[in-house]
């Protein structure tokens, strides 16, 4: 990977007075696909415009391959060296054919080159067989795949994608997810992904940036986002539901006890004696027992016992809250918790390994 | 109702062998209130499209201006016109009054705030992330706002319709401005009136007919060509 791309230097953007976005640095790598992801509101799809320079910060600056854009100067080069996708399709009206060209177009391309790009782009987005059809006769998919084919269609240099999977249903999403990182795993295209499905983060991102409350509070991995948050607010959003807050009492060969309200915990990691902590537990990581049960305390270090207080379905598993004086949510398959015999009000123990939780320094 | 019945046939038969002063009434009303238009559109979409499109203030005191504007009575346009035409008025010296030039520009002041004004909601009923997505694209200011009216076509075409409209149908500027002069202004309008105040109603009826039939061909196609896009 090269350098950056784009780069965003002491941002500030203020809606009617009211601050949204406060990026002091912001980086966007060569051939890399960051997905940009956080609550609604959060600001990431400000954040978009402002890398696509559809939206001036009201302070700061963006760059671009290190050079500053302006209006009277470079703008329109700079803009036509990207492309954006966002999550209505926004066609104009007309065919599948003429929508794909349309950006070739303003370009001003030769019309033989626009005719061999378009069935090109059409073909990689598979709705070759559309390229008649009027675009308001078309489905979700079928229009944001046009959609992402005019802007693929222009080969940027920066693509820029704004929940482009949205307001699609789940199998029509996955088709168009999948097909869209086997096109950016080949052309390598330097790409900025909004969207608030951790999931589709996952999928897509080679890095990750957590946007909550108009700033940018962690840049990484997808790995090291999901598994090592910075804070309790970044924690939340990537899902973890336990976050416990304790002390480190001591700490011998590596393994750290921490006192929690009502328990001690052993925790794997690099602690420090009399320092203030938070436990973070995904739910996956938890394993229930019926109370009683005789565990081996070799592999699940930390045994806390309960009662279940509620279970939600979640797909093929339930997500079940556990009150053991803290409130603990795990994750079961469906086939575990009828094997259990659990139900609401039942006793459990809830096991973890010492080197399950993700231990977040307070400052 | 006899006497309507009567007046009908008699227009119906004035209609068919081609009475040469129906026949030119008509061109003159179709000529004066086609060039008002086509001049309305000139002046309206580009002023409803910067004003749908910028952010400056007072904008949304031009439009409501704009808006009041599509209501205005013909014959305080009809009123003001001639006093700037008058021959002791500010542009007396252009020799205007009662001619049809003269009847261009008040049809031209009815028409063009109603162009104005449904320019202005063509384009703001257009999604308005669709300019963004422009820009995105690649899209000069230009190019942006040639697209953004492209898209709007068939709500401009309604605003053409209302302005041609508006224009083909009044009485009161045309009458005031052109006189009603026999072969020089007189339009089908100002015809009818004099005919029907003459009790030649058969004349004023198939005058009357005429102008339905114009409003209407001239409707019928407009609307075919805007209908012709909604086609899947």
């Amino acid at each position: 990977m090269t350098g950056p791309i784009l780069c965003l230097e002491r941002i500030k953007v203020t809606y009617d007075g009211m601050l949204v976005l406060d990026a002091s640095f912001f980086e966007v790598h060569e051939g890399q696909t960051l997905a940009v992801i956080g609550p609604n509101g959060a600001g990431k799809s400000t954040l978009l415009r402002l890398l696509g320079f559809l939206e001036r910060p009201t302070e700061g600056r963006v760059l671009f391959r290190g050079q500053p854009v302006s209006s009277c100067g470079n703008l329109l080069t700079v803009r036509r060296r990207m492309a954006s996708v966002f999550q209505e399709p926004l066609l104009t009206d007309g065919t599948v054919e003429g929508n794909v060209a349309l950006g070739l177009r303003l370009r001003r391309v030769d019309s033989t080159e626009v005719s061999r790009r378009v069935q090109e782009s059409m073909a990689m987005l598979g709705i070759g067989h559309l390229a008649t059809r009027r675009t308001r006769t078309l489905s979700g998919g079928e229009a944001q795949r046009v959609s992402l084919a005019r802007a693929l269609v222009l080969d940027p240099e920066v693509f820029l994608l704004d929940e482009p999977f949205a307001a699609l249903d789940p199998p029509t999403r996955e088709g168009l997810l999948l097909d869209l990182k086997a096109i950016l795993d080949k052309r390598r295209i330097s790409t900025i992904f909004v969207t608030h499905d951790r999931n589709e983060a996952l999928a897509l991102g080679d890095r990750v940036a957590v946007m909550i409350g108009g700033r940018v509070l962690q840049v990484d991995t997808p790995e090291r986002v999901f598994a090592e948050p910075i804070n309790e607010e970044v924690a939340r959003f990537v899902g973890i539901e336990t976050i416990l807050r304790g002390h480190v009492q001591s700490v011998s060969q590596g393994l750290a006890t921490v006192e929690v309200p009502g328990w001690t915990l052993e925790v794997a990691g690099p602690l420090t004696p009399g320092e203030r902590v938070l436990v973070c537990l995904r739910p996956e990581e938890i394993t229930l027992f019926p109370r009683g049960a005789v565990l081996s305390t070799s592999s699940a270090r930390n045994q806390l016992c309960g009662r279940v207080i509620r279970h939600l379905p979640a797909g093929p598993t339930y997500q079940v809250t556990i009150d053991c004086g803290v409130l603990i949510v795990a994750t079961v398959t469906r086939q575990s918790w009828e094997q259990l015999g659990l139900q609401d009000g039942a006793e459990v123990i809830a096991a973890f390994k010492a080197t399950a939780p993700h231990v977040i320094h307070c400052v | 109702m006899e006497l309507i019945w009567q007046g009908i046939t008699q227009a119906v038969l004035l209609l068919v062998h081609g009475d040469p002063e129906v026949l030119r009434i008509m061109l003159l009303s179709l000529q004066i209130s086609g060039i008002a238009t086509l001049l309305s559109l000139l002046i309206g979409i580009p002023i409803g499209t910067i004003l749908a499109l910028s952010r400056f203030p007072g904008r949304g005191i031009a439009i409501s201006l704009v808006n009041t504007g599509m209501g205005l009575p013909p014959v305080v346009v009809g009123l003001f016109v001639s006093i700037f035409l008058w021959r002791s008025g500010p542009l007396g010296f252009l020799e205007l009054l009662y001619t049809p030039t003269a009847m261009i520009l008040a049809q031209l002041v009815i028409a063009a705030p109603v162009v104005t004004g449904l320019t202005v909601a063509a384009i703001q009923q257009l999604n308005p992330r669709l300019r963004m997505q422009l820009v995105g694209l690649g899209a000069s200011r230009l190019q942006v706002v040639y697209l953004l009216l492209k898209e709007a076509r068939l709500p401009l075409l309604a605003a053409l319709m209302a302005g041609f409209g508006a224009v083909i149908s009044e009485i009161g500027a045309s009458m005031m401005v052109g006189g009603n002069i026999y072969r020089q202004t007189r339009v089908l309008t100002t015809a009818t009136v004099l005919e029907t105040s003459r009790g030649n109603f058969d004349m004023a009826i198939a005058l009357s007919l005429l102008l339905l039939l114009l409003t209407f061909g001239v409707n019928v196609t407009l609307t075919w060509i805007q209908q012709r896009g909604r086609t899947p």
